[in-house]
């Protein structure tokens, strides 16, 4: 067991497990997120209870954070690795023969995101952590909503996020069923996950453009 | 001229190999430690015989010209492997498969060996589901089994249309074991350009390192050679483009005699040549004569029609095809053995019947068989009144489940649909069943120089059945040279390292290197291809399928002055040392230059027509081949004694107690 | 057909090696590819020059000795094919065509369009057998039951001809197609399955030592196999690999 995360197979099995932890986050971020689109109120609930539960603040959010951290880290060292398997490189290369766009360019979708998630860091997560463990300001139930609309009125943010959320798709397409594979699920029920990663990969990432634009435009 | 000693053992034939092994010479697992075995040669002959040898515990140097043992041309053998099993009850047993194949050999072999063989073939099987090997199954999980030309059971056990590549496979995960364990030292892109005599025993090899180009020396107590036919010698054959017969030949020239070089094996079913620049020919296994129906037209109106491009094959009703082979052999009809199927060919072409702007081309037609397959899965599947369309979509798919990769590879190569229009298929050469001379112990002539699988000439007479190759191959080095090389190396446990320092091992370096340095220096101007080419059209147009005295002394005598020329005027550029396939090439070619005369001279010799053999003047009134028991029931050995045509004959008598000489009929 | 090749020349390991370029003339479309190559190699040394050394055998597909990195894909254009079975007709007249080796670190280029590909007997040697003597001397071969499903699958990993197509088309040069077929051919059958555990782990551990990237499911490999080995192989090795990780 001890070896398994030195080799080849056991860092792509770590890959992939980590993608399903965020294939997850994302879910419940979207489902937390979709509720602005609808009411004010349950979203300022769910948000407060994101924010002050200490089991979500002091037990998922690190692990959230260390998942990130892990999926990024780990998908560099491969990615280095794997540039030098190469060695000579070809002089002519023709990669869009046998494989998709997306799952060439992984690296390049997931620095996108990166970049992303730097800025929302800087967006939502250090505002937050600053009102709340620094400054330590009293809890208001109700703010989550007027900052969230308040982040969507400049239309270079929305441009990014929206630009973001495409490369995203791009990364779940090929990752969604990538992750299933690399597990060792390949079977009769492939077709389904192929599909569902499909449906999962557009919906997500549509889901959070849309609130984005939303936000936007009715503010 | 001296008889030869085939040292058969006694007694009646059911027991001669079981009582020899009980009283063969056995070498201590000790000693095995201290003597070495060269293998040359990784097929399915090699390979096993390697695996086997470290196994047992000798010290194992196995070559290979490939970069890897598993890309022996042993590995492109498709539709099976024979073994007398009788899984199917249908009559199958050790006797039957022996008697099959000695007539299938028109009784030109020994009938010892092949009792043997057909012996132990049941082991090879046993053998090789252990090894992991995925035979065919049926839907009760038990070995499924095939029928193959020449035989009336169905004893082929078959992995798709690549029996020999998951036969080569097994034999190679049983020597990548022994690799692991150290106990074989593999040499891959290395090639045999001499074997070393010391003492008139072989003792090593001078072989070359393909990459690096440097002469090395190997010694051991004895030398295994495993490195196939030499079907190449026609330029053209299905063989691999770097089968060759240097090995072999180096040997006869160092004293081990050559036996049959006339019989060759053309297999009937090959895609025809399309072209000058044609590299080699394809073949389509025989299993697809199980289904297939091969025909001509009957009318030459008809053949010239199709030639045009004005009339398509399927467009010619039934009445106007020949069916020849079901014609002149209802009982076997499309699967008569390889000899006659392929002579049958090659009658039609030559008045005039062939069907492709050559001219030499017959279709094998499998219309029939989808639409036979089709309506019995409408019945299984319980689709009453099918309609015409929904048989042939039924009906492909069996044929596609039991030949696709075949069918798909003759689309690649042709650009034609099988499924919708009869393949064009022409013979071509393909085996060889002549080789060294051995005996009983698979020994040639020289004391400690062994030979098994292709190379060898013993098993297969004067034509082989199909899916007999690979049998052969794996029971020579499984089953039988690992107990009989015991015997003779008994001998050696106080030998000691065979030293490499001698001076017979610096003469045979010495002549590999002279020769060498000759090719790259010599400032001439032809390729050694356009020899090779050269070479070949005399040995298909004189001594190919049919044969005459005319013709094989002709052939002699321009085969003599091709290899004048190539030794004044052949072009090989590059060094010595570095990778160089030039230089390979032109020594392989020297050597198939000297071994096509002795070929033609063997034809000449033999005044008869058996199996592969055909002579003109000695045929029936129907055209078929005729035997002549009393005068040539016997191997030809020829012996070197400084030049191929001044090779001396030596005999080896055949006797058959067991089968009764009889004309080979499969009417 | 008239063509302009640009070949990868270099003439030893240590050699940097360059593309030159070539001219041919007269080819038909009936010719396979390396039919090609030899009228090329006929006329330079008809002119005193070096051929291009490239690796081919048994020209009808199944030996995998022939490679060749063709327009930027293994064996070329066409699918489910070696080198030595694609045919002219896939180009056009005037066509430029790029020939370049198998490229990987675990494949070092020995001359011209030549690689050495024994990183892969390697990995075989590490395990890729089932430890059975050879004497014959097993249980009849009607005695292990092997179902119709099982036994075609191995076979169908077991058809990998081990030519490299799956590194070179890789844009990890991965070597997992490869070990995953050797790997899923003795997991699927019983004989196999004694030694499975030992099996996957020393095989994986050999092609880690070889310089190998990872595999990252682009499925580049599967479709350039020219015997179509599937991804499902990966996905067998995975567990399989998991499975013995787990038990140690």
């Amino acid at each position: 067991m001890s070896g398994l995360f030195k080799s080849s197979i056991g860092r792509k099995i770590a890959m992939a497990l980590s993608a399903f932890f965020l294939i997850i986050f994302l879910l419940i971020h979207l489902t937390v997120n979709i509720t602005s689109l609808f009411s004010e109120e349950v979203f300022n609930q769910l948000s407060h209870f994101m924010g002050t539960n200490p089991l979500i603040q002091f037990g998922l959010q690190p692990v959230l954070i260390i998942g990130v951290v892990f999926h990024f880290v780990m998908g560099f060292v491969l990615e280095a690795k794997n540039k030098a398997s190469r060695g000579v490189s070809y002089v002519k290369y023709n990669g869009a023969a046998n494989a998709s766009w997306m799952s060439r360019n992984m690296i390049y979708s997931g620095l996108v995101i990166l970049a992303f998630l730097i800025l929302h860091f800087v967006d939502f997560w250090l505002p937050e952590m600053n009102y709340k463990y620094v400054e330590g300001l009293p809890e208001n139930p109700t703010r989550y909503f007027e900052e969230l609309q308040h982040k969507f009125m400049s239309p270079i943010r929305v441009g990014a996020y929206v630009v973001a959320f495409v490369l995203l798709a791009l990364h779940l397409l090929h990752g969604f069923q990538s992750a299933f594979q690399t597990v060792g699920c390949n079977n009769k029920y492939t077709k389904c996950v192929k599909s569902l990663g499909k449906w999962y990969s557009i919906i997500i990432p549509l889901g959070f453009i849309i609130i984005a634009l939303y936000h936007h435009f009715s503010h | 001229m001296t008889t030869l000693n085939s040292k058969v053992p006694q007694g009646p034939i059911k027991d001669k190999w079981t009582s020899y092994k009980d009283k063969i010479n056995l070498v201590n697992p000790a000693n095995k430690r201290s003597i070495d075995v060269i293998v040359v040669g990784t097929g399915l002959a090699g390979g096993s015989a390697a695996a086997t040898l470290a196994e047992l515990g000798y010290n194992v140097k196995a070559f290979a010209y490939q970069d890897s043992p598993r890309r022996a041309h042993s590995i492109a053998a498709q539709g099976g492997i024979n073994a007398a099993k009788n899984y199917q009850g249908d009559g199958d047993s050790v006797y039957r498969l022996f008697y099959d194949t000695v007539k299938g050999g028109d009784y030109r072999s020994r009938e010892a060996n092949v009792y043997r063989l057909s012996e132990v073939s049941g082991n090879i099987i046993d053998q090789c589901v252990a090894q992991g090997v995925p035979f065919a199954r049926d839907y009760g999980g038990q070995l499924d089994n095939r029928s193959f030309g020449g035989v009336l059971v169905s004893r082929t056990f078959y992995a798709k249309g690549q029996t020999g590549q998951q036969l080569l496979l097994g034999a190679y995960s049983a020597m990548n074991r022994q690799i692991a364990r150290g106990k074989i030292e593999m040499y891959n892109r290395h090639e045999m350009l001499d074997v070393v005599i010391v003492d008139g025993k072989a003792r090593g090899i001078i072989a070359r390192n393909l990459v690096t180009g440097e002469i090395e020396r190997h010694s051991a107590h004895a030398v295994v050679l495993a490195t196939g036919g030499y079907g190449n010698v026609y330029f053209l054959s299905t063989n691999a483009m770097g089968s060759n017969a240097t090995a072999a030949w180096k040997a006869h020239k160092k004293g081990a005699y050559f036996a049959n070089p006339c019989f060759t094996q053309i297999h009937p079913t090959c895609i025809p040549r399309s072209g000058d620049y044609q590299s080699k020919l394809t073949l389509m296994s025989e299993s697809l004569r199980n289904d297939g129906r091969i025909w001509v037209p009957k009318y030459e109106e008809d053949v010239m029609a199709i030639r045009e491009g004005k009339l398509k094959p399927t467009e010619l009703p039934e009445e106007k095809r020949d069916y020849y082979l079901e014609r002149r052999y209802p009982a076997f009809g499309n699967l008569v053995p390889r000899d006659v199927a392929s002579r049958a060919a090659k009658e039609r072409c030559d008045a005039g019947f062939g069907v492709n702007k050559t001219g030499e081309a017959v279709y094998l037609d499998f219309s029939s068989a989808i639409e036979r397959y089709g309506k019995e899965q409408a019945k299984i599947k319980g689709i009453h009144n099918p309609s015409k369309e929904k048989i042939i979509e039924l009906g492909e798919a069996v044929v596609e489940a039991k030949y696709g990769n075949l069918f798909q590879m003759y689309e690649k190569i042709v650009d034609e649909n099988p499924y919708k229009t009869p393949m064009m298929i022409y013979p071509a050469t393909h085996y060889t069943m002549g080789g060294l001379w051995v005996d009983y112990n698979l020994m040639t002539t020289v004391p400690g120089l062994y030979c098994i699988g292709e190379a060898n000439f013993s098993d297969h007479g004067a034509n082989r059945l199909g899916a007999s190759a690979l049998m052969q191959g794996l029971a020579d080095g499984y089953f039988v040279l690992p107990y009989t090389i015991g015997d003779y190396l008994s001998s050696d446990i106080r030998t000691g390292r065979i030293p490499n320092d001698t001076k017979e091992f610096e003469d045979a370096e010495k002549a590999v290197k002279e020769r060498l340095e000759f090719f790259v220096n010599n400032n001439g101007t032809n390729s050694v291809d356009y020899y090779h080419k050269k070479l070949g059209k005399v040995m298909w147009d004189k001594v190919g399928m049919a044969r005459n005295e005319k013709g094989l002394k002709e052939a002699i005598k321009e085969i003599q002055e091709i290899r004048d020329d190539f030794w004044k005027n052949v072009k090989v550029p590059g060094s010595m040392n570095e990778l160089n396939q030039e230089l390979e090439k032109a020594c392989r070619v020297a050597d198939f230059l000297e071994l096509g005369e002795l070929f033609a001279l063997d034809a000449l010799e033999r005044k008869e027509s058996c199996g592969g053999h055909f002579r003109e003047e000695y045929q029936t009134e129907e055209g078929e081949a005729l035997r002549d028991d009393k005068n040539f029931a016997y191997v030809s050995a020829w012996e070197f004694t400084g030049k191929p045509s001044e090779a001396k004959l030596h005999k080896e008598n055949l006797e058959f107690k067991d089968i009764e000489l009889k004309t080979r009929s499969y009417k | 057909m008239n063509l302009t090749l640009h070949i990868w020349r270099q003439k030893g390991p240590q050699d940097k090696g360059k593309m030159v370029q070539y001219n041919v003339k007269d080819i038909s479309e009936h010719m396979s590819f390396l039919e090609m190559m030899d009228v090329l190699n006929e006329g330079l040394v008809a002119k005193g020059e070096e051929p291009v050394a490239f690796d081919h055998d048994c020209r009808e597909g199944i030996c995998g000795m022939c490679s060749l990195q063709i327009n930027g894909e293994p064996h070329g254009p066409d699918r489910g094919i070696t080198t030595c079975q694609l045919h002219m007709r896939m180009f056009k007249d005037g066509d430029s065509i790029y020939i370049e080796p198998f490229r990987s670190k675990a494949f070092p280029v020995i001359k011209d369009l030549i690689v050495d590909r024994t990183a892969f007997e390697r990995i075989q040697q590490a395990g890729g057998y089932i430890s059975v003597n050879t004497s014959g001397n097993t249980t009849d071969a009607n005695s292990i039951l092997i179902s119709k499903e099982a036994a075609d699958k191995a076979m169908d990993a077991a058809t990998c001809i081990g030519c490299g197509a799956c590194v070179a088309s890789c844009k990890n040069a991965s070597a997992m197609l490869f070990v995953s077929a050797k790997v899923s051919q003795f997991a699927l059958l019983p004989q196999g399955k004694v030694e499975a555990t030992q099996r996957v782990m020393n095989m994986v551990k050999q092609m880690d030592e070889e310089g190998f990237g990872n595999c990252t499911n682009t499925g580049a490999c599967e479709v350039e196999c020219p015997k179509g080995i599937s991804l499902e192989n990966i996905a067998r090795m995975n567990r399989e690999y998991l499975k013995a990780s787990i038990k140690g």
